[in-house]
């Protein structure tokens, strides 16, 4: 459970991108053990058939993530998230129906509180103190229904292994490993939380959640970094808006609004889940239909307008603090779908891929003043445009300035020179070699199928695309990097290291509105 | 797809109804307890071969045929415990300039322009009581990646270059080590436990990493190629075939030379609470720590069971009371740590903003002491062994896991079937054991509190924890000796 954050945590496994491809044989044998339909809800299942060892793994993929929180409600598909840990109608509850009276009970009471609180101009210090006081009554209340944690001790106490859930941008997904004896446990559990979720501690788990922030970002050097350098990259679109929330945003967030994402994005027609392992689709698929029928039909919801506009300035960010220096730099490229995104994937893994990258033998093994140096594309997200980020962490005595004029140049050369042969095909080679390393494991292959299906609408994409792997030429490379990695569509953000005894920065670390 | 994407993680590590006064006859309806759990499918794990050579090397070969690779590893005894503390991170840096070096017929750099073409790895690794080469590649590639490793493994060819390389990344990571908040935690609340100068826990400084020669590095080499070294061979091969070509390599070599048996002393932390000073920070990372133990402890199974009470799930007393019942924080966990063949640490970890620091430790530590005051209930060891055996096939559903499994337990010397009889203890332990367990093995009188912070937010202050005057710690990072700057222009 320890996070170790090592040096430049952050970079490691950033290049690592999970392309895809395959020869067709593999997705011939594929297509004999997958086994895919659409509920009448319009809700996705996948069942793969892997009977090596009496286990399965599930990832259930939610297509909306915090790009989708409303105005206002930075962090809310994360509070979310949060919740669909905390039971349902029928588990982690003692009484359902008089718990419900009182989650009402402490929903109105917050609400009376937050009005009070938002008021600005004569608030009445008294009345809030007031306020919290019948607040916490109310909470206290609903908590004597509450049987803590049911729904994951439950889940843990039948071998649940690996149980999680991750919010990005983008999306959200649910996933463990179990038994395989317990595929219709699994089933009841997992459909359940998707069409009964209840916001029991809603306000409890809120802290919670800040407590997460704060480690994240606040107290994180790189965290800070990269939430500041996606503020500054975006101006219209929610990509620059922090994921886990702005401090005042999520510290407000109230169990309605969490409902009510639930109910617009938690759709059968939003919902992909694939299943991997010991399970046969002839007699599972009849019984997951039956319990994940109960997910809300509804309309797939509708498609942000929002398109973030051409950038036409240079933007920097510069923070100054005790910790050691790292530089990053970003360029606004298509999303997913564009015809290039393998090209930018071939760049990607040219630039940073193991100690053959252009990078690491310029930056690191050459020059001498890197310890680490990646170029890599889709950040904050990839759903949306987003940004291709080139990055270096400096040796000792070496500065952000440095790595940048080193990054510059290793970026002029792919401009005006072709990359190699050997270069080219190593791209092509690696990706389908990391394709079927990935295959062997129900976890990764599970995420893997749900994620493309959702994308893609198809799990065969996982395998298809190799074939714009193969496609991509030196001359697309000289292309794609002409037209996007030019200054006015450039970001960098940077860490400079101030001495202890400089002015105290501006404290991004306080807890700005959280109360 | 997504490269980076700062997912947020749900912390799991880390909570109980059963200690909650919970109301349960009311809930007389358990709708999950009515469906039907199948008996598990019959299921017997592959178990690799193994095969001992006369000079006492052993070799384990494992098939898997599901996908066209093969990889290999070499284990090697001695580690950074075992290297001169004048020249503490020289195991580290052996680990990178191995590789990066390469041999006298193939340097480092072509020997990565052969591999990455090919999709291929081999890579050298030093921890901290083995080094280990290990490689792998697709089937067609086999034959050759496997010679290479060979000649890495026999023939190593240490550069200079690759060492200065080496030991400008790993003063970059010294510089560094005070930048984030929990790695100068787990690094000095281990510290407390086994002593700044114990092979454990001393760490690296640029006046230790910059003593070490390519000499060193080759000495290192020498002593250890003659240990007991452990290879393993996993994926589509013929093992019939992989016998007679790894006896062809390794049969011919002497007896080897076992690691000379360690001496150490396990004192434990001096009880007190400890401070490290971190600005720009707004949690604190707390952690309290003793000493923790070894799996040859008799009563393993009964604290593993313990340990799933105190800090293993989201039903765990730690998690139940600060994450769940308090909310003050996102991460808490922890409890006995054990290693294979010296006391590791018994560590309880919680992250929580600034301001509830003695409050969130506080209830921490009532929790540990709570192990030996509050007696343990059956619904608390039945949810806990269902834990753990429900799950307990998750460390050997893969042929990978099987085969590493049986490598750890070769180095260290336990019998093969450890896991089988691990289980059978794990079946049989009552809350007898656990309470007797407890009284034995849980003092809350000898833990150490290290707390990683921003004094200046950290009201009210560590004092109101009554745990004696608060001992700070520094981390400032020790600069070499200069050469003094008129001298060098000289």
């Amino acid at each position: 459970m320890q996070i170790r954050m090592r040096t430049a945590a952050l970079f490691l496994g950033l290049a690592a991108m999970a392309l895809c491809g395959a020869q067709a044989q593999d997705l011939k044998s594929f297509e004999q053990k997958i086994t895919t339909k659409v509920l009448p809800n319009g809700l996705t299942l996948i069942i793969c058939e892997r009977p090596d060892a009496p286990v399965f793994s599930y990832t259930t993929f939610i297509d909306a993530g915090d790009v989708n929180d409303p105005s206002g409600q930075s962090g809310l598909a994360h509070m979310f998230e949060h919740l669909a840990f905390k039971g349902t109608s029928q588990i982690g509850t003692t009484d359902y129906a008089a718990e419900k009276v009182a989650l009402a009970k402490v929903e109105a009471a917050n609400n009376a509180y937050e009005a009070e609180y938002l008021k600005a101009v004569g608030r009445d210090e008294n009345k809030l103190a007031e306020l919290k006081k019948a607040f916490l009554a109310a909470q206290a209340e609903a908590e004597k229904f509450v049987i803590p944690n049911q729904f994951t001790d439950v889940a843990e106490r039948n071998g649940a292994e690996g149980l999680n859930a991750e919010t990005g941008l983008d999306d959200t997904s649910y996933f463990w490993s179990m038994p395989e004896n317990r595929l219709e446990l699994w089933a009841w559990l997992e459909s359940g939380r998707l069409s009964d979720v209840v916001p029991r501690e809603f306000y409890k788990e809120r802290d919670v959640v800040i407590e997460e922030r704060r480690m994240r970002t606040d107290s994180n050097p790189e965290g800070r970094l990269f939430e500041q350098f996606a503020a500054t990259a975006y101006v219209a679109h929610n990509y620059g808006r922090s994921g886990i929330g702005w401090p005042s945003e999520v510290s407000q967030i109230n169990a309605t609004e969490a409902m009510a994402f639930h109910k617009k994005y938690y759709v059968g027609a939003n919902i992909v889940i694939a299943v991997v392992g010991d399970v046969k689709a002839s007699e599972a698929m009849p019984m997951l239909e039956k319990y994940f029928s109960k997910v809300p039909g509804g309309p797939k919801p509708e498609e942000m307008t929002t398109v973030e506009p051409k950038q036409f300035a240079e933007k920097t960010v510069t923070i100054r603090e005790q910790t050691q220096p790292i530089y990053i730099e970003g360029y606004h490229r298509p999303d997913y779908r564009d015809p290039d995104d393998a090209v930018y994937d071939a760049i990607s893994d040219i630039f940073s891929n193991g100690r053959v990258s252009r990078l690491y033998r310029s930056l690191v093994r050459d020059q001498q003043i890197a310890a680490e140096a990646v170029g890599f594309g889709g950040f904050p997200g990839t759903k949306y445009p987003s940004l291709f980020v080139f990055g270096a962490i400096p040796l000792p005595g070496h500065t952000p300035a440095e790595m940048r004029v080193a990054i510059h140049k290793e970026i002029e050369k792919l401009k005006t020179t072709d990359v190699t042969d050997d270069e080219l095909q190593m791209y092509k080679t690696r990706t389908r070699a990391d394709l079927l390393r990935g295959l062997a494991d129900n976890q990764g292959l599970a995420n893997d199928l749900a994620e493309y299906q959702t994308r893609y609408g198809d799990w065969r994409e996982l395998f298809k695309q190799l074939d714009n792997v193969d496609k991509v030429t030196k001359a697309d490379i000289r292309r794609v990097a002409n037209k996007v990695f030019v200054a006015s569509n450039r970001t960098s953000a940077e860490i400079d290291t101030s001495s202890p005894e400089a002015p105290a920065k501006a404290s991004a670390a306080n807890d700005g509105g959280a109360r | 797809m997504n490269s980076l994407s700062l997912k947020h993680v749900l912390g799991i590590t880390l909570v109980l109804a059963g200690i909650a006064p919970v109301a349960l006859s009311a809930q007389q309806e358990k709708p999950w307890e009515k469906i039907p759990i199948p008996k598990l499918h019959e299921f017997k794990p592959q178990e690799p071969e193994r095969i001992e050579l006369k000079n006492g090397i052993v070799i384990f070969l494992q098939e898997d045929h599901e996908l066209p690779f093969v990889s290999g590893s070499v284990l090697i005894p001695g580690g950074s415990r075992d290297e001169d503390p004048a020249k503490t991170g020289l195991v580290g840096l052996y680990g990178q300039a191995w590789r990066t070096s390469g041999t006298a017929k193939m340097g480092g750099d072509a020997m990565d322009d052969l591999l990455e073409a090919k999709a291929a790895h081999i890579e050298t690794e030093g921890g901290e009581d083995s080094t280990t080469l290990a490689w792998d590649s697709l089937k067609g590639d086999s034959d050759q990646v496997y010679s290479l490793a060979m000649d890495l493994l026999f023939h190593p060819k240490f550069s200079a270059e690759k060492l200065e390389l080496a030991q400008q990344l790993e003063a970059t990571g010294i510089v560094r080590r005070n930048d984030d908040e929990s790695e100068i935690a787990d690094r000095e609340s281990g510290k407390l436990v086994y002593g700044a100068n114990s092979p454990y826990t001393r760490q690296p400084e640029l006046s230790t990493i910059g003593a070490v020669t390519v000499d060193d590095l080759n000495a290192w080499h020498d002593r250890t190629i003659h240990g007991k070294l452990i290879i393993a061979i996993s994926g589509d091969f013929d093992a019939a075939a992989m016998e007679a070509k790894l006896r062809a390599e390794f049969d011919g070599m002497p007896p080897v030379v076992p690691e000379p048996p360690r001496h150490d002393v396990f004192a434990g932390p001096t009880p007190g609470v400890y401070f490290v000073q971190k600005s720009e920070v707004n949690q604190s990372n707390v952690q309290i720590v003793g000493l923790g133990l070894d799996r040859h402890n008799p009563d393993l199974a009964t604290l593993s069971v313990m340990n799933e009470i105190l800090g293993g799930g989201f039903a765990s007393r730690l998690v139940q009371k600060v994450r769940t019942e308090l909310g003050l924080a996102y991460e808490v966990g922890g409890g006995f740590g054990f290693a294979y063949d010296h006391p590791a640490t018994f560590r309880v970890v919680v992250l929580t903003k600034s301001a509830t620091t003695v409050e969130a430790t506080k209830a921490a530590l009532a929790e540990i002491s709570g192990l030996t005051s509050r007696p343990f209930a059956q619904l608390e060891l039945d949810r806990a062994k269902d834990d753990i055996l429900n799950s307990f096939l998750f460390r050997y559903d893969t042929r990978d896991k099987v085969l590493a499994e049986r490598v750890r337990l070769e180095f260290y010397g336990y019998p093969a079937d450890y896991l089988e009889k691990y289980k059978a203890a794990l079946e049989k332990v009552t809350v007898a054991d656990l309470d007797a367990a407890a009284k034995k093995y849980v003092h809350p009188d000898k833990l150490a509190v290290l707390v990683v912070g921003d004094g200046a937010q950290i009201k009210p202050g560590l004092d109101e924890l009554n745990m004696g005057p608060v001992h700070p710690i520094d981390i400032t990072i020790p600069q070499p000796k200069q050469v003094p700057a008129a001298e060098k222009n000289q």
